[in-house]
């Protein structure tokens, strides 16, 4: 049986991936346990709820009213102590002529909530009236949590990560074992070599999206508002620009330590800048430019967007220009530069 | 021109390449006649390598002609391929493939050939079809290598040192693979540094040095060409009672004779005469016989006599 050439340099591919279960780990397990991990750190816990001591019992009583301060009956003489090392943030006393006093650190604005808190709870508990009264609308929607800025973020790193490791490292080890000259050897045609790289990308590009952005909107309920179709338009698009930079860096390079070298050189920067785990506008405005032309922040940027805001494909106009732009000079550099051997 | 050039496998024609400042193939001439195995032997360095790589059309000559199977690489490289069966020095097939998975990709490249577990069935691999290519011994590799060659059913088959750095077991089973392909009728071109790997697979033989061909011929005509057949040691008389040497030389058939700490090296040509012979001058002079040695020239005896340096020596 004689199958087509590219199918079979592209099982090979698969193959290859499979069998390295590293590999696996990294492209889809890490990224799952890093939102599942970031996500648990930073889930919206329900308003705290403060410690503070009270030196008499009928102190004690009076506070326990408010469901947001947790009381502590103390001592007179251990009210200090448990003030001074954290225990609590406030200790509630009675002073001379019946007044209240409170002691906390004015500086620690857990504290000052306590103050208020508290004498609200003592004034009430007195039989003071509000005269006006008030009611909370409380805001916990998805798409505002931090979690939901998180996933687009990991998701474009994990776009870059894999397209730029798989086809920078796949290349410069075949070089090194001198197996791209031995393919030379053979009546290969070469564009089928290149090409069987960016069509595993692009079926393994389905599955890594697919999972991390499943168990985003499973676990986390991270809202997808934007169209699916852009969604994996953009995902196809940004993978194949971050295939043409990782071909770039295996054009020439011998040895896998100097490919990996390139790469963590030309990732890191887009790890830091790009938006990833915060926003990219902290960075100063003269850098800002720059910023936005990084393919990283072009793909960060375009999957907030849709997700979050639910922005249409035209809206994402200039960032598929930014990635287009590296795709094409990328591609066109690196086979310029490309040694088959 | 002979009438066998007109139709060569393989003509090379002043061939020329230039790495920084080291000549590695100085206007070197070959010639390789259809359905014969070629040798070219050659120490590391001799430019062997870099000779077949340009015949393989993987390496640009600075100058000179290379035409195989009557094409050229510039004009004809898409055909030329899919006849010609390569096997590189020192190619790492990637591991985590079986050896079916290799076979089946470097099949899928040539229109026409036998199928992937046939050609595991020339090599001998069908128990490790199903094996990962990392799991295999170095002779198995090697084997796999060949078997990657094989796949397009070729007319002419390149071998980079097939050999080389296997121990003597797989090397033999190596070359009664590359026998058996012989007799098919198609044409090999191999490298090799070891002699005896010349000698028993190659009709005719190029020994390289510094890029250049030294000598050609066939194995047998090179030996006779810088010595005679057979060499032979022997150590015999004593203090009391010496040999008489120059009788010793006299004898028809034997000349070079050295004399060494004790024992006398010479060279014959006609083994089966000249040991009676020497048999008969030492009981003439009834001196006594303590050990007597003989082996046969080699190429090693070639390349060290046309160079003064062995062939290992690097």
């Amino acid at each position: 049986m004689n199958s087509h050439p590219l199918a079979q340099l592209t099982l090979v591919r698969f193959r290859e991936f499979l069998r390295e279960p590293e590999a696996v780990f990294w492209v889809f397990g890490f990224p799952i346990l890093l939102a599942a991990g970031l996500g648990l750190a930073f889930r919206n816990r329900p308003a705290e709820v403060l410690e503070i001591g009270a030196v008499t019992p009928q102190l004690t009583a009076s506070l326990r009213t408010e469901k947001l301060l947790d009381v502590r009956e103390l001592p007179a003489g251990d009210a200090g102590t448990a003030l001074r090392t954290g225990k609590v943030v406030l200790v509630a006393e009675p002073g001379a002529n019946g007044t209240v006093v409170y002691s906390y650190d004015d500086t620690n604005p857990e504290g000052r909530s306590a103050r208020m808190l508290a004498d609200r709870a003592v004034q009430r508990a007195a039989g003071r009236q509000d005269p006006i009264a008030a009611s909370d609308a409380l805001m916990r929607e998805p798409g505002s949590r931090y979690i939901d800025f998180l996933v687009p973020g990991l998701l474009g790193m994990n776009l870059m990560g894999s397209a730029v490791w798989g086809m920078a490292f796949g290349i410069v080890d075949a070089r090194r074992k001198k197996l791209i000259k031995r393919l030379m050897a053979t009546p290969m045609p070469r564009e089928y070599y290149l090409l069987s790289f960016a069509l595993s990308r692009l079926v393994l590009l389905v599955v890594e999206v697919g999972a991390v952005l499943g168990f985003a909107v499973l676990v986390f309920h991270v809202p997808v508002h934007g169209s699916l179709t852009a969604l994996g338009l953009f995902c196809v698009l940004s993978s194949m620009s971050f295939c043409a930079l990782g071909l770039l860096i295996a054009s020439r390079v011998q040895t896998i330590e100097a490919a990996s070298g390139m790469t963590n050189a030309i990732m890191m920067p887009m790890w830091i800048c790009s938006g990833v785990f915060f926003s990219a506008q902290r960075f100063p405005n003269v850098m800002q430019p720059l910023i936005k032309a990084l393919p990283l922040t072009a793909v960060i940027d375009a999957l907030r967007a849709n997700m979050l805001q639910g922005a249409t494909m035209a809206q994402l106009a200039p960032q598929a220009g930014v990635l287009s732009a590296w795709l094409l000079v990328c591609f066109f550099v690196a086979l310029k530069l490309f040694r088959w051997r | 021109m002979s009438p066998n050039a007109t139709k060569a496998a393989l003509r090379v024609r002043r061939l020329r390449k230039t790495y920084k400042d080291v000549v590695a193939v100085n206007d070197l001439d070959l010639e390789v006649r259809p359905g014969e195995c070629f040798g070219l032997l050659g120490p590391n360095g001799a430019g062997k390598t870099t000779t077949i790589e340009i015949c393989e059309g993987l390496t640009p000559a600075d100058a000179g002609e290379v035409e195989v199977l009557g094409m050229h690489w510039a004009s004809d490289a898409k055909a030329l391929r899919q006849r010609l069966g390569i096997q590189l020095q020192e190619t790492q097939l990637s591991d985590k493939l079986t050896v079916l998975e290799t076979i089946d990709l470097f099949r899928s490249f040539f229109q026409q050939g036998p199928d992937g577990m046939e050609v595991i069935g020339l090599v001998q691999l069908e128990e490790k079809a199903k094996s990962r290519v990392g799991n295999l011994s170095g002779g198995q590799k090697q084997r796999l290598a060949l078997a990657c060659a094989l796949v397009g059913n070729p007319d002419f088959l390149f071998l980079d040192e097939p050999t080389t750095g296997l121990d003597p077991q797989a090397r033999r089973q190596l070359w009664e693979l590359i026998e058996k392909f012989k007799l098919s009728g198609r044409t090999i071109l191999l490298t090799t540094h070891y002699m005896d790997e010349a000698e028993r697979l190659c009709e005719r033989v190029a020994i390289m040095d510094h890029g250049k061909t030294i000598a050609l011929g066939t194995p047998r005509e090179l030996i006779a060409s810088v010595c005679a057949e057979h060499l032979v040691e022997f150590s015999a008389g004593t203090h009391a009672h010496p040999l008489d040497l120059a009788a010793v030389s006299a004898i028809d058939g034997i000349r070079d004779v050295q004399h060494e700490n004790g024992s006398v090296r010479m060279q014959v040509t006609e083994l089966h005469r000249a040991v009676p012979a020497l048999l008969a001058e030492l009981g003439r002079q009834a001196v006594p016989l303590t050990e007597l040695r003989t082996h046969s020239a080699t190429l090693e005896d070639v390349f060290v006599t046309l160079t003064g340096r062995h062939l290992r020596d690097e």
